[in-house]
């Protein structure tokens, strides 16, 4: 009996030891993470200033505001735009190079130490640099904005715009900015995947008589397709949430015309002190994201059974 | 055969444009706002030549002084130092507990961080703030108070990734050093500590690079939980920094290509000679899905 119950105490000051490895990580998690987590969906629901000390529970009250909020799902298309401009641009030409450079060709590491250099950079420093390059003013008659210069010294006069204040151009402009700053990322991975390929898989298709095109399409693609699964979720859950490019470039103007969701939340918190219509949309945009992952999730397996 | 080579080298010459012309599109950007910040406030807006004459560093000793550039630099150094040495330990001990020891609850927990990883969740910086009000880490009268409850958070923030990579690292590592470790009577946490820890030094070199580039280049949390105390020295890290810097500057382009110049370069400089290990580390989970 005494042996049994000497064993049984052991056994759960080994569970407890072993408890404490986490315990440091459990805690930050819980009150940093988790708890933020849940409290979004109750502020969700709440009307409050983020002083008061009433904060009235109105059931979906939020949710059904922001169903009627212009501005928010302008933003909520406006980061579609950027993401599909990403999705599509941006991991064409990432795969395209790590194509060319997956032969042997010389110089290969140099250029990947270069493409890899906008990603390491802050959206804060690249947006400035970005907008000073893109300014649309004249003094003494000449354009000080590079890209107005240039287009003036070719003689593209009429393409001359000022480019982050015009409605039409200046969400091109940051969804182009972004890609500039995110092709290195697609482009490291998928130059990793590719490299992962067997060889024989490539003289097995050279023997069989498949020209290059159909090589790329029944060998590359196939044995990428867990890569790209990857790079183009990461793309959709980084471009979608991409909002410090919009705050150093045109903060969110002109008008709304650049405005995204998380700027939309900044500004429902920080400007108009609506917490709790923030995490409504928080909440909604959050769904909207799982939505898009696990659609693309299934469309890989469909993918996958042809 | 000489049609063969002359094809192969056509298709060369084609591929090496291709890159050199991305190469330039990458690299055009910095050039012209190193270029930018060499000259003046008359002559910015008239001079368009690639290397303008009259270079002049004066913008440099500005931005450095007027922009407090060199507390924010120390401040940003100390920050990713603090938050990258956290993460390694808690991260560490979790991902060990979970790979290695049993204890009830284990499966459940980890299961949780995963989900963590897979759910994002926009607007949780508004909870997390109001969270941080509260306990009193934002308005403590001492700044480092604020600075930690800074750190906590980012700590957070990289917890889940660096926990989940360094537990599939663990699982594959062979348990015969650490069986011998504790036949010999070494402790659980001396076992992790020489033993586990140093074998796990490849998967600790990708978490320290991963989350020291995410915290240098982190600016929502640094801009809502760390604020200033009037009469004391700024506790803002760099991207904050060149933020209010730039707001304030925001139509003096060569001072504020300058204070570009002084956030940009620290990280590139660390990143050429880093860069093998950054690449191979992104390179690793790619392909690891």
């Amino acid at each position: 009996m005494s042996l049994l119950s000497k064993n049984f105490s052991s056994h759960w000051k080994d569970y407890l030891t072993s408890f404490l490895f986490i315990f440091p990580a459990v805690l930050i998690f819980t009150v940093f993470y988790v708890y933020p987590f849940f409290e979004t969906f109750n502020l969700a629901m709440r009307e409050w200033n983020g002083i008061s000390l009433m904060r009235p529970f109105i059931w979906f009250q939020n949710f059904q505001d922001l169903l009627t909020d212009g501005v928010w799902w302008q933003a909520v298309w406006h980061a579609f735009y950027i993401t599909l401009f990403a999705l599509t641009i941006q991991n064409a030409v990432a795969f395209m190079l790590a194509l060319a450079c997956d032969r042997e060709i010389r110089a290969k590491n140099f250029y990947r130490m270069v493409f890899f250099i906008p990603p390491v950079l802050s959206e804060v420093v690249v947006g400035f640099v970005w907008k000073w390059i893109l300014e649309g003013g004249m003094q003494g008659g000449q354009y000080f904005g590079l890209l107005n210069h240039f287009l003036h010294s070719v003689g593209l006069n009429h393409l001359i715009t000022d480019w982050l204040s015009n409605p039409r151009t200046a969400l091109t402009c940051i969804a182009i900015v972004h890609s500039w700053k995110g092709f290195g990322w697609g482009f490291i991975m998928f130059l990793a995947g590719l490299q992962t390929i067997d060889h024989q898989l490539y003289e097995a298709a050279k023997v069989d008589g498949a020209n290059s095109w159909k090589t790329f399409w029944n060998v590359t693609v196939p044995m990428m397709l867990p890569v790209i699964v990857v790079v183009l979720i990461l793309t959709i859950l980084g471009s979608m949430q991409a909002f410090v490019l919009v705050l150093s470039m045109t903060n969110e103007g002109p008008g709304y015309h650049t405005t995204v969701p998380v700027t939309r939340i900044l500004a429902a918190m920080t400007g108009t002190k609506q917490y709790g219509y923030a995490c409504a949309m928080g909440v909604t945009f959050g769904a909207i994201l799982i939505a898009l992952s696990l659609t693309l999730k299934k469309v890989e397996s469909k993918v996958k059974q042809i | 055969m000489n049609k063969y080579v002359l094809y192969r080298n056509f298709k060369g010459i084609g591929i090496h444009t291709v890159m050199i012309l991305v190469t330039l599109t990458c690299l055009f950007p910095l050039f012209w706002m190193l270029r930018s910040s060499l000259m003046t406030q008359e002559t910015i807006f008239t001079d368009q030549s690639l290397i303008p004459s009259g270079l002049q560093f004066g913008n440099y000793v500005k931005a450095w002084t007027e922009g407090r550039f060199g507390l924010y630099l120390l401040n940003s150094v100390i920050y990713t130092a603090t938050v990258v040495f956290g993460i390694v330990i808690v991260a560490s001990w979790a991902a060990y507990a979970f790979s290695r020891l049993e204890f009830p609850g284990r499966r459940f927990f980890y299961t949780v961080f995963i989900l963590a990883m897979m759910i994002p969740l926009p607007g949780s910086f508004v909870p997390l703030t109001v969270l941080m009000t509260k306990i009193g880490f934002i308005n403590s009268p001492y700044p480092w108070v604020r600075q930690l409850g800074y750190v906590l958070c980012m700590i957070n923030v990289g917890l889940s990734l660096s926990i989940i990579l360094l537990k599939t690292f663990f699982d594959q590592m062979p348990p015969d050093l650490e069986d011998a470790a504790r036949i010999d009577g070494c402790s659980k946490m001396g076992i992790w500590r020489h033993v586990a820890l140093p074998l796990a030094r490849p998967a600790i070199a990708v978490i320290v690079i991963f989350n020291a580039l995410n915290v240098w280049n982190e600016y929502i949390l640094a801009m809502l939980l760390l604020n200033d105390i009037p009469g004391k020295p700024t506790i803002m890290p760099l991207q904050r920094g060149v933020m209010v810097f730039a707001n304030a500057h925001n139509v003096e382009y060569p001072l504020l290509m300058a204070g570009l110049t002084i956030a940009a370069v620290p990280i590139i400089i660390i990143y050429i000679f880093m860069q093998q290990h950054i690449i191979k580390g992104l390179a690793a989970g790619a392909v690891k899905g």
